[in-house]
């Protein structure tokens, strides 16, 4: 049964359904879309890395919620991401991801130029689903509000409610859907230096703030029918409009929550050197420290062959001033999205000082 | 031996360069007719092939309104916002400087972009494709016919099809104001596990089961089918020439055959070398052939996509491209060809028995069982010729009857002839004249192969000739019905349009608008178009059926009117009713609508735009006195300020329509003077063999004291009289092809039924020129006689035989 869905699932990956087009990819890059994609640099994309005219730039300061839980035009590229660790009635660990992602087509913070882009992905032990929706801005399909209410959506999936801390998420596939109730049971954590997240030692940054502490219970359908959940979900927000240094290649990205109630959220920016990274440690109460280039350690100790790439799928997570040393492994080693960009996002447990769940992602893998 | 047996055959050819140069021709030319006009149809097909896969190699669902009207944008985001993963796609053509113009406006977020050419999902893709100020995606060669029209910026990419434009969704709306408005959505592969039933999200639209997209090919095949014949009926008479030829080559070669045989060569060696030589020589003159049909089909395609785009809305480009299919189809059609026509001369040789009198006999008599056998031919064609007219429908029955028709009336021809021949003998009371009646119909059986070719040559000039020329009489009369107002305008916005109507009121005699909407039809697109209550239309409207108090009716909305296309093909004829969006109106009238490929029905204004409340009411006719349109045009754009390029006159649109029916007919004229011509080169060729032959006839006329010039002068009437007998017999048969044709193909490729008319002036003129062309082709034997020196006479007797 099993082995026949993976073999179906390939073969979908293979025909295409799935498979970024190729012939999608120039419409791709010209998007702009949003991550760190190596390739694309090293093609002399005028990408991520470059910086352009025309667009806002962050700058550090207060955030403005909740006008800023809603989207900022004006800048090139915007997110909304939430993944979720879930636990069936019978044990069973899931994962869910939903994202939307906004990249302005050229600057001017005009409705129409705005490209709109969903993913969504359900993974199991031995299975992950995933799915992608595209959305013009200003017809109404996709789009965020921040005010009043908060909704953020594209076609039938949504993340909504009466305000950014309890919100229903909505999504699905040919083959897999989910509704899930999130309820903050914490405070919004800003990233960096009060929400101002430094990218390189050029300087390049973005605005981050997260929501590590929702409580989430709700529903998966599975090709074999409805699954009880509950766990935890952690939302990141992010907007910049020059992410990226131009040497650097993609990043590997961690957010864990530990059994202790702490969380850590850390990446690390490969480039041609030995990386720029950053980690915030936050506290069961919310409170974040952040620690700078060098503070966070991230050491691939295996990996794993998925959609024809060499991925690390075990990691060691060091951060000595908070004498964390932990192990963390994949969940489902082919958590690959082979989505417009492909990576590799999906839940990981963790091992060692700490223990708990948390996401694994990483980009740039070509 | 096979050698010498080789060289032996093929030192006839180099003592008879001209026979050679006539096969070659012969073969030649009746391969490149076909082939030219297979061409045209490839290229044809294929761009049919190409729009249809416009969006996607394979047809998808499709949701629409009803009856296809456009729909809002705000329903694609409903249904995307219920999990029906659709994209919009609006569609229209638009009038370029350029000729017209398909625009299909997409969305690159929804549509998998697969589904374009590969050509145009690649790089021609990027940001910068989406926006208001986004570019076209076009063929190549739509973009140089287009170069210099007032168009967004055109990215040329090939794969795409022709006369077709991608352009980002917004783009596309604006170029066809049709701006938040979609013509249908597609529906995606892989629709998510769960959403609602349309009916739910979206109450007024329907899902359409994926469509094969072969419309272009289903309305245009009558044309093809068209095309197909006539170079088909041209290669049957090349055939006749390559029949002739290879006949005299034959018989000419008998002496040859015998001497060989006799000298050793088994007659399977011998078939096997004549059979080789015939295969090289078809082989040269297809691929001549194929390289004339490419100059013929060149030549004629842009006519032939004038033609598609006018009459059928097609997209064809005016280019052709090579295509190895069509090298390998004419090449296989000329070696099939030559074969057919050498069947009967390698079996006469295959049996040649070895002491047979080895003489040519281009000129004996016919025997009576073979004219019986040919007459029983004859007739049994023109019964199945009927038979196919009484029971058979559809286009192919159509053809089916032509071709066994002219098929019988070549055979037909020998023996009308023989029989004019004999009444001529028993006629005639002086002995030369005797002779003269006697020697024609001895010759007969040398000429009557080209004479069939001549025949069905004028018999399809005629058959068309009268077709086009009916045509074009019923065409203009008809034109000057239709078109009775004197300008026509078309307003820019809604708002614009009520300003024009406030600005006419009392410089005109009346406004009439022309509103319309395209709509469904029987299943069909079609378009519904609202007429005022005004006496122009009463006066004028070219009805071919009708029902008492029409008009008024038609304005009371009681019913509507629907075109001559749509009566014949759906059985809406009054009395019957037609399906419409909500509305199921009887049947007032049917009017003639020559030259439009769509089904129409026309309903009163009022109605229209009760029912249609969308409808654009941009358009009208302005009834004006004929001195006044030049300052009422002047007005128009001075003080109202309408661009000179919305305001159109009659002569105009009449001038344009014409154009395009003549450009119908280019083809059609072209390939007959071809045919035509090689029918000429046929006696031509035929008559020059003969002569040759003709010294032992001659010889014992000139002893018993005939003038050679006398003889000559007789050698001249003898090609007149039959050419001008062919022609007599070819008018009937001809006038039969343009009744076939008007009343039965016509029907069943264009939709339209058309009157018959007689041009006895264009028969005279073509008379003229067949009996200019036999007198031509028999001056130069002729004025041989006549300066034969008597010697060579004399050594006909001298040499015995």
């Amino acid at each position: 049964m099993n082995g026949k869905r993976q073999r179906s699932l390939r073969r979908r990956t293979l025909r295409g359904g799935y498979l970024p087009d190729q012939r999608w990819r120039g419409l791709v890059l010209a998007l702009g879309l949003v991550f760190w994609a190596g390739g694309v640099l090293a093609q002399g994309f005028a990408g991520l890395g470059a910086r352009e005219d025309g667009y806002a730039q962050v700058a550090p300061g207060a955030f403005d919620f909740p006008a800023d839980h809603g989207a900022h035009p004006g800048f090139r590229i915007e997110w909304w991401y939430i993944t979720a660790n879930l636990t069936g009635e019978d044990g069973t660990e899931y994962g869910v991801q939903w994202t939307l992602f906004r990249s302005a087509l050229r600057p001017g913070g005009m409705v129409d130029q705005q490209a709109w882009m969903g993913h969504a992905a359900l993974t199991t032990p031995d299975r992950h689903f995933v799915a992608e929706r595209l959305g013009r801005g200003g017809t109404g399909q996709a789009g965020v509000s921040g005010e009043e209410v908060f909704s953020a959506w594209i076609d039938e999936w949504a993340m909504a409610g009466r305000d950014i801390g309890t919100v229903d998420l909505v999504a699905q596939g040919p083959d897999f859907a989910y509704e899930l109730r999130l309820a903050a049971e914490g405070p919004l954590v800003a990233q960096g230096k009060a929400g101002f997240s430094v990218k390189s030692a050029s300087g390049q940054a973005s605005r981050y703030y997260s929501q590590p502490f929702y409580g989430v219970d709700g529903v998966l359908t599975l090709p074999e029918g409805p699954v009880a959940v509950t766990g935890q979900a952690w939302l990141d927000r992010e907007w910049s409009s020059q992410l990226l240094d131009a040497d650097q290649s993609g990043w590997d990205w961690v957010s864990l929550h530990f059994d202790s109630g702490a969380k850590l959220m850390g990446f690390v920016l490969r480039d041609g050197g030995g990386g720029f990274t950053s980690a915030t440690w936050i506290a069961p109460d919310g409170t974040p420290t952040p620690y700078g280039d060098g503070d966070l350690t991230m050491t691939p100790l295996e990996r794993h062959r998925v959609a024809e790439r060499d991925v690390p799928v075990v990691w060691r997570v060091e951060l000595p001033a908070r004498a964390v040393d932990v192990t963390i492994t994949a969940m489902n080693r082919d958590a690959w999205m082979p989505t417009l960009v492909p990576y590799w996002e999906g839940p990981v447990t963790i091992k060692g000082s700490h223990q708990g769940r948390g996401y694994l992602e990483m980009t740039g893998y070509d | 031996m096979r050698r010498a047996a080789l060289h032996a055959l093929l030192s006839h050819w180099r003592r008879r360069p001209f026979q050679l140069l006539t096969l070659v021709l012969g073969l030649a030319t009746a391969t490149a007719l076909w082939s030219g006009v297979q061409a045209i149809n490839a290229e044809a097909r294929d761009s049919y092939d190409r729009a249809a896969s416009a969006l996607g190699p394979a047809p998808r669902a499709t949701i629409t309104t009803p009856d296809r009207t456009p729909m809002d944008m705000a329903q694609f985001i409903a249904l995307r916002r219920a999990g029906w993963l659709v994209s919009p796609v609006v569609e229209g053509t638009i009038a370029t400087q350029g000729g017209p113009l398909r625009i299909i406006g997409i969305d690159p977020f929804t549509l998998p972009l697969a589904d374009l050419p590969s050509g145009a999902g690649d790089d021609a893709l990027t940001a910068s494709f989406i926006g208001d100020t986004g570019p076209l995606i076009v063929a190549p060669e739509t973009a140089a016919r287009l170069a210099g029209a007032v168009l967004p910026p055109l990215i040329a990419r090939q794969g795409v099809a022709p006369s077709l434009a991608y352009a980002d969704l917004p783009v596309a709306q604006a170029l066809l104001e049709m701006t938040g408005r979609i013509s249908r959505l597609v529906v995606l592969d892989r629709q998510p596990l769960r959403r609602p039933a349309l009916s739910d999200v979206a109450p007024g639209l329907v899902l359409n089961a994926p469509e094969d997209g072969t419309d272009m090919a289903g309305l245009t095949d009558s044309f093809h089918l068209n095309l197909t014949a006539f170079g088909l009926l041209s290669f049957a008479v090349g055939l006749f020439i390559v029949r002739g030829t290879i006949g005299l080559a034959f018989e000419q070669r008998r002496p040859v055959f015998r001497t060989l045989r006799a000298l050793g060569l088994p007659a399977r060696s011998l078939l096997a070398l004549l059979l080789g030589e015939l295969l090289v020589l078809a082989l040269l003159s297809g691929a001549l052939g194929i390289a004339l049909g490419y100059l013929v089909a060149s030549a004629l395609i842009p006519d032939v996509a004038a033609t598609l785009r006018g009459l059928y809305g097609a997209s064809v480009e005016g280019t052709l491209s090579i295509r190895p299919i069509w090298w390998a189809s004419g090449l296989a059609i000329a070696v099939l060809g030559t074969g057919l026509a050498a069947i009967s001369s390698l079996w006469q040789v295959a049996r040649l028995p070895l002491l047979a009198p080895a003489q040519p006999r281009a000129w004996a008599r016919a025997s009576e069982s073979a004219l019986a056998w040919q007459g029983g031919a004859a007739v049994f064609l023109a019964l199945l010729s009927a038979a196919t007219l009484t029971f058979g429908s559809g286009l192919i029955a159509a053809f089916v009857m032509l071709g066994a028709l002219l098929i019988a009336a070549a055979l037909a021809l020998p023996l009308v002839l023989y029989a004019v021949m004999a009444l001529g003998a028993r006629l005639a009371r002086a002995p030369l004249v005797q002779w003269f009646w006697a020697d024609t119909r001895q010759q007969l059986p040398g000429l009557s192969l080209a004479l069939m070719a001549l025949l069905l040559a004028l018999a399809a000039n005629i058959g068309v000739g009268t077709m086009v020329s009916s045509f074009r009489l019923t065409f203009t009369g008809w034109l000057d019905q239709r078109l009775a107002s004197e300008l026509y305008v078309t307003a820019e916005t809604d708002a614009q349009a009520r300003a024009l109507q406030t600005f006419l009121t009392g410089k005109t005699e009346a406004v009439l608008p022309i509103w319309h909407i395209d709509a469904t039809l029987a299943g069909q697109p079609g378009e519904i178009y609202g007429v005022a209550d005004h006496l122009t239309y009463r006066d004028n409207w070219p009805l071919i059926a009708r029902t008492p108090d029409l008009w008024d009716r038609l304005a009371r909305g009681e019913g509507v009117l629907v075109n001559e296309q749509l009566a014949r093909r759906a059985g809406l004829w009054p009395g019957a009713n037609v399906a419409l969006r909500d509305w199921n109106p009887p049947v007032l009238g049917v009017y003639s609508d020559y030259g439009n490929p769509l089904g129409q029905v026309l309903v009163g204004i009022d109605s229209l735009v009760a029912r249609y409340p969308e409808v654009e009411r941009l358009q009208f006719g302005l009834r004006v006195a004929p001195g006044q349109i030049d300052g009422l045009r002047d007005a128009l754009i001075a003080d109202f300020g309408l661009p000179a390029d919305r305001i159109v006159d009659q002569t105009s649109i009449k001038a344009f329509s014409l154009g395009v029916f003549e450009r119908t007919f280019t083809v059609s004229r072209a390939l007959n003077v071809l045919t035509l011509s090689v029918a000429g080169f046929a006696i031509l060729t035929s008559l020059l063999t003969l002569a040759a032959m003709r010294l032992p006839q001659l010889a014992p006329v000139w002893a018993l004291g005939v003038a050679r010039r006398r003889l000559a002068r007789l050698e001249l009437l003898r090609a007149l009289v039959l050419a001008g007998l062919t022609f007599v017999c070819a008018v009937p048969v001809g006038l039969l092809l343009a009744w076939v044709l008007l009343a039965v193909i016509n029907v069943e490729a264009f939709g339209w039924r058309l009157p018959l008319f007689l041009f006895p002036r264009d028969w005279l003129w073509l008379g003229l020129l067949s009996l200019l062309a036999a007198g031509a082709a028999a001056l130069f034997p002729a004025v041989r006689i006549a300066r034969m020196p008597p010697a060579r006479l004399l050594q006909v007797f001298a040499h015995e035989r």
